[in-house]
């Protein structure tokens, strides 16, 4: 037990050593080394550098929201797929097998173009920015995801927990908020992360919507130099970002983990 | 409660009559009729599947039987037709299972507190002392900050107790509390059971502990294929039943040697 515990950690945090080494490491020294070694390639880089952070702030952006919007509605579907009314059942198994099957593209897609490019609120047009509906059609998918994550969870605490609260007077809601849902975050952690991960990656199909985000600027990038080799560095500059995007919610997740572990 | 000192010694406290209670085509209480006093210490034998567990649970409300009163404390359980006021019924009586089904998150302080403050509202810091002398009284003060999958079974169970008694229950129902644990643990947790009955708890106490039962029990009722087959004193259904199925029941269990309870045991 002990034995097989220890060795999976090892090899996790080696090969999270050697992710790690990728993508903090060998990208920025490829990109930095090369950059030196041809200097006109390096000055055409460092111009272009700003624009690309102004796209990459905006995946930020997207991810945060989507995943926060997504945990939250999901955490809620999840839960309604477990009431005992049917009313309430059946809509939210409905929406979860809908959108759970369905591709981030159409979903961003199918979001960009159903929702009006303004909306009239108190008599004022309000804009309803392209980057908006992508946010929609990602929390969109990843509440389905997540759904599906906490009915699962809920479902495998054992019945004895149950029978323990009903015994002391809790009330269903009581229960699920003060007993199973806490020890659900635990067993959740690990395939929520790979939701957030996957939604990070996600954010890269918004440039196919317009959305000024990392590659599509990397893209305008590319086009206004016309270098091979400065598109080649361009989207390895993605891939790195891509990377410290992801790294963090990794990092987060196995922290959480950890501070969950006990008991 | 409501009942005056002198007659307190003989108010029912629980009450069944002519229980019925099937689970889709099975008939598990075929008629059951029983009266529990206040401050008695009442045990519920017999053989598996009659139906011990099934009585525990019309008590306080986790099952509804088709025909039959049932009357807890004053209030009327068969005739409670809304979930909530099942609620309100299950805060007043205590129960506690084979299984004892701690909270695994919380720490053992936490695993007492969490129900008076959170379901009853109980100010914090009085649930906390509470909970601190109700950790003494089952002599696991030193355990307070310790999760419950670093205890052992005795001691969990031992936890479970104090959580139910935190809710400061009218009577408090046992559900073959030992079964699930190893035989040196068994007697610290009846130590804790004996204490309370001796502090004038009213108990009912489902259990295969045919010495402990004798000991401690004001009434025995021995339960058959959903039945009371006979009740009680200890004295009368462990020695002098007529019932053969009895004499061999009681025979065969303390035979072998798991009811033996030794004071100061395993403390
Ligand atoms: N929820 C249920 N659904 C269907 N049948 C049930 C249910 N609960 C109990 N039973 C049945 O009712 C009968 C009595 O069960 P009960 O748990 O009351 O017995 P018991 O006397 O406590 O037995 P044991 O000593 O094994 O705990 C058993 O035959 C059992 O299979
Ligand atoms: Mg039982």
């Amino acid at each position: 037990m002990s034995m097989t515990a220890t060795q999976a950690s090892k090899t996790t945090s080696k090969s999270s050593r050697v992710l790690r080494s990728i993508g903090f490491v060998a990208m920025p020294l490829l990109v930095i080394g090369w950059s030196l070694i041809d200097l006109s390639l390096g000055r055409e880089l460092v111009e272009w550098i700003p624009y690309l952070a102004s796209g990459f702030s905006m995946n930020i952006l997207i991810t945060i929201c989507a995943v926060t919007l997504g945990t939250t509605a999901g955490v809620l579907l999840g839960l309604m797929q477990l009431a005992p009314y049917w009313f309430v059942r059946l809509p939210a198994q409905v929406y979860v097998q809908i959108f759970r099957n369905a591709p981030a593209l159409v979903l961003i897609f199918a979001t960009t173009y159903i929702f009006p490019f303004e909306v009239v609120l108190f008599g004022n047009y309000l804009p309803f920015p392209d980057w908006v509906k992508a946010v929609i059609g990602l929390a969109i998918l990843s509440s389905a995801y997540i759904a599906e994550i906490t009915r699962g969870a809920v479902l495998s605490i054992p019945t004895t927990q149950w029978e323990a609260t009903k015994g002391l007077g809790f009330s269903r809601l009581q229960a699920l908020r003060y007993v199973i849902l806490p020890q659900c975050v635990r067993r959740s952690l690990p395939p929520w992360m790979n939701v957030a991960s996957s939604m990070a990656m996600g954010t890269s199909l918004a440039s196919l919507v317009g959305v000024h985000e990392l590659m599509h600027a990397a893209t305008d990038a590319s086009t206004a130099v016309r270098r091979l080799d400065f598109t080649i560095i361009a989207y390895v500059v993605v891939m790195a970002a891509f990377f410290t995007l992801c790294y963090p919610i990794a990092r987060l997740t196995r922290r959480l983990e950890r501070r969950f572990n006990t008991g | 409660m409501t009942a005056s000192p002198e007659t307190e010694t003989n108010t029912a406290i629980v009450k069944l009559e002519d229980v019925h209670l099937s689970f889709g085509q099975t008939q598990v209480l075929k008629g059951i009729d029983l009266t529990i006093y206040k401050g008695d210490a009442f045990s519920i034998i017999g053989p598996s599947g009659s139906g011990k567990s099934t009585i525990l649970r019309c008590i306080n409300a986790l099952v509804t039987p088709q025909s039959g009163k049932i009357t807890v404390a004053g209030t009327r359980v068969d005739q409670l037709t809304k979930e909530s006021e099942r609620i309100q019924l299950r805060k007043r009586v205590g129960i506690v299972f084979q299984q004892y089904n701690l909270f695994p998150h919380l720490t053992v302080l936490d695993n007492i507190v969490l129900a008076p403050t959170k379901i009853l509202g109980a100010d914090k810091t009085a649930t906390v002392k509470l909970a601190r002398e109700l950790l003494e009284k089952v002599r696991l003060s030193e355990k307070a900050d310790a999760y419950p999958g670093q205890l052992s079974g005795g001691q969990q169970q031992r936890v479970a107790i104090a959580r139910a008694l935190a809710m400061k229950p009218e009577l408090v129902l046992f559900d073959e509390v030992t079964s699930a644990l190893d035989p040196e643990t068994v007697g610290e947790v009846l130590w804790v059971i004996r204490d309370l009955i001796r502090d004038g708890m009213t108990s009912i106490l489902v259990t295969h502990e045919m010495r402990f039962a004798e000991e401690i029990s004001d009434t025995v009722v021995f339960t058959e294929n959903g039945r009371i087959v006979d009740h009680g004193s200890p004295q009368q259904i462990f020695h002098t039943a007529d019932n053969p199925r009895i004499r061999q029941f009681v025979g065969g269990l303390s035979g072998g040697g798991r009811g033996a309870v030794r004071d100061g045991e395993g403390i």
